[in-house]
């Protein structure tokens, strides 16, 4: 055994991976334990759970330096809510001292020479970062199975995936390989993966947290979040990953931090608390209940709802009557800002450059081609011909059009209803190889999350309960703009209350 | 309106993408499939819509900025070299494009 694992099976400290984000700093404030020793624990795990392929680089020697440093300032008397509290990074945030190489073969050997802005945020409020998590290429996918280096098992079935293109994320968080991870939402890859993994999400309003170092897809989309157990963890998380980034993303709003989590455990609404959510209104559009949505997600669901009603919120019917047009939408809109940001990939600067050509255009030409996988080819024809000369206005504008009609419907919906609820996936997690080569059949599945992403709205996954098979469901939660604090103190009550988000698969034991 | 093999090897090119003959037929027919769907869109009625680029114009007073246009990045030229396919003497090299 290396040196860098000395922790032996008799260890008092193997429950640590039981314990969240706050519990972890709680223990690390008092001293109890020592961040070297909680980063020894997780990297421990992570390389014994190797084969759920969640990670796609470690290095102890880099996290145990950071853990050391977390330790001089805990001995320093320094008490900041994350400080020597371990996580990893979904790998399209681009990293100085881990490979960043966003799931594509095109990064391979990329190694960036600057921190996303996320990561250096983090890093600041003294998180160790404990590696690089596995994720569909350049985050286009909805199970993971476009990495083009390995697939990420879901740990409560290790057949089946964890959703994406946070997959490796998820199921580090799930697996209790990490107590949090970042992750990237475009149209729903914070909040699927959470779902279908058990575990708690949340995208911000976009514009939120600064896109700085991400691995652009879809720049008017993407949105980074953080991936945890538990609403209050998010919470801590986001508090340090917001605000904005006034010199180096001009899409990052310009608005104050907020401390999610202070706000969280403030007194409930109503001062009482056997309903802490009275007077909340929750919507529910008719269209996320409908017959394309499995019934036993359907039934978890609706549990969870009933147990917002005893809460005291009260439900309210909605309608988003564009629901179904969300998907030719989002994937006419995504792939044509994809297929923009990704023709940076030109064998020149970093990435994959093939071995023979002919010339500078065939170097293009056979770099990209054996550089990108299959979905990011494809989303890159999609997206060039959208472009194109004859086929702009019918496809790309058009789309652009009905993407203000959507944004519309959730504001007529947000004037009955304060928060909107309904399922996040219409399924439980699926067999690895099921949905084939057919792109189609994985598109459809990313009905309830694509609206509020191409509306720029804050949207989370909570733990509901279990469908078919044991596996776990996702409540999807939608808050209007800047709402996130409402969306995190929803959820904490609902978590107070309940103890799905305290389920672990029995691989994590 | 259905693609076709040439729609495919027009936007290939256009893409900077090589694709086999099999890779070309077995991309026209997912493409096709795809824009089956897409053409629900026209069922929409968008007469007087303007199209939404982007969220932050929902977002009322909250201004995107500009900055000054100044250099405040360090240079970094051996480190944004270092993951470069090819480099001599600080330069990217590319293949001959001037004959």
């Amino acid at each position: 055994m290396s040196s860098s694992f000395p922790i032996s099976p008799t260890s008092p400290s193997l429950d640590l991976h039981d314990l969240g984000v706050a519990e972890l700093a709680a223990r690390l404030a008092s001293g109890s334990v020592s961040s070297v020793e909680v980063t020894q624990h997780f990297l421990a795990r992570i390389a014994r759970q190797d084969s759920l392929g969640a990670f796609l680089a470690v290095d102890a020697d880099v996290s145990l330096a950071q853990a050391r440093a977390a330790d001089v300032r805990l001995a320093a008397g320094e008490r900041t809510p994350l400080l020597g509290v371990p996580l990893a990074h979904k790998d399209v945030f681009v990293t100085r001292d881990f490979p960043t190489t966003a799931g594509s073969k095109m990064l391979e050997h990329y190694r960036s020479p600057f921190d996303a802005t996320v990561v250096s945020k983090l890093a600041g409020a003294g998180m160790v970062t404990l590696g690089k998590l596995n994720c569909d290429e350049f985050a286009m996918g909805s199970g993971n199975e476009n990495s083009a280096y390995k697939l990420v098992q879901n740990p409560w079935d290790v057949s089946r995936v964890p959703g994406g293109s946070s997959g490796g994320s998820a199921a580090a968080v799930a697996a209790r390989l990490v107590p949090a991870a970042t992750g990237t939402d475009t149209g729903g890859s914070i909040r699927q993966p959470a779902s279908l993994t058990g575990i708690t999400g949340i995208k911000p309003t976009y514009g939120r947290c600064s896109r700085y170092g991400m691995v652009a897809f879809a720049s008017s989309l993407d949105q980074a979040g953080p991936m945890a157990r538990s609403a209050l963890d998010c919470a801590l998380l986001l508090s340090s990953m917001a605000g904005p980034d006034p010199d180096r993303d001009s899409t990052s709003l310009d608005l104050p931090a907020v401390d999610y989590a202070t706000d969280l455990i403030a007194t409930p609404a109503d001062g009482t608390s056997a309903k802490p959510l009275k007077g909340l209104r929750i919507g529910l559009p008719a269209q996320f209940f409908g017959a394309g949505c499995a019934p036993d997600v359907l039934a978890a669901v609706r549990g969870a709802l009933a147990e917002f009603e005893k809460l005291g919120a009260t439900l309210v019917d909605v309608s988003l009557p564009l629901t179904e047009l969300s998907i030719p939408v989002y994937y006419v809109i995504a792939p044509a800002e994809a297929s923009s940001n990704l023709s940076r990939f030109d064998g020149v600067r970093y990435g994959h450059r093939a071995a023979h050509y002919l010339d500078l255009t065939d170097m293009y030409k056979k770099s990209r081609s054996e550089g990108f996988g299959d979905e990011a080819t494809r989303r890159i024809m999609i997206g060039t011909y959208v472009l194109s000369h004859g086929y702009y206005d019918a496809y790309y504008l058009k789309a652009q059009k009905i993407r203000r009609l959507i944004a519309q419907d959730f504001q007529t919906a947000f004037a009955q209803c304060d928060v909107i609820a309904g399922p996040v996936s219409p399924t439980v997690a699926w067999k690895i190889g099921e949905k084939g080569d057919d792109p189609v059949a994985s598109y459809l599945a990313d009905i309830y999350t694509l609206s509020s992403s191409l509306a720029g709205l804050p949207g989370m996954s909570i733990p509901a309960g279990f469908g078919e098979g044991g596996l776990p469901v996702g409540l999807q939660l939608i808050g209007n703009y800047f709402k996130e604090a409402q969306l995190l103190g929803t959820a904490h009550q609902f978590q107070l209350a309940t103890d799905w988000h305290q389920k672990a698969p029995k691989a994590s034991a | 309106m259905a693609l076709t093999f040439k729609d495919i090897e027009r936007v290939a090119n256009l893409a900077r993408l090589e694709l086999r003959p099999d890779e070309t037929e077995h991309t026209l027919a997912q493409l096709n499939g795809f824009f089956t769907l897409v053409e629900q869109m026209q069922a929409v009625n968008t007469d007087g819509v303007a199209p939404l680029a982007h969220p932050a114009a929902l977002l009322g007073d909250v201004a995107l900025r500009l900055r000054e246009d100044i250099a405040s990045e360090p240079n970094q030229r051996e480190a944004s070299q270092a993951s470069a396919p090819a480099v001599e003497r600080g330069l990217f090299l590319v293949p001959k494009v001037i004959e």
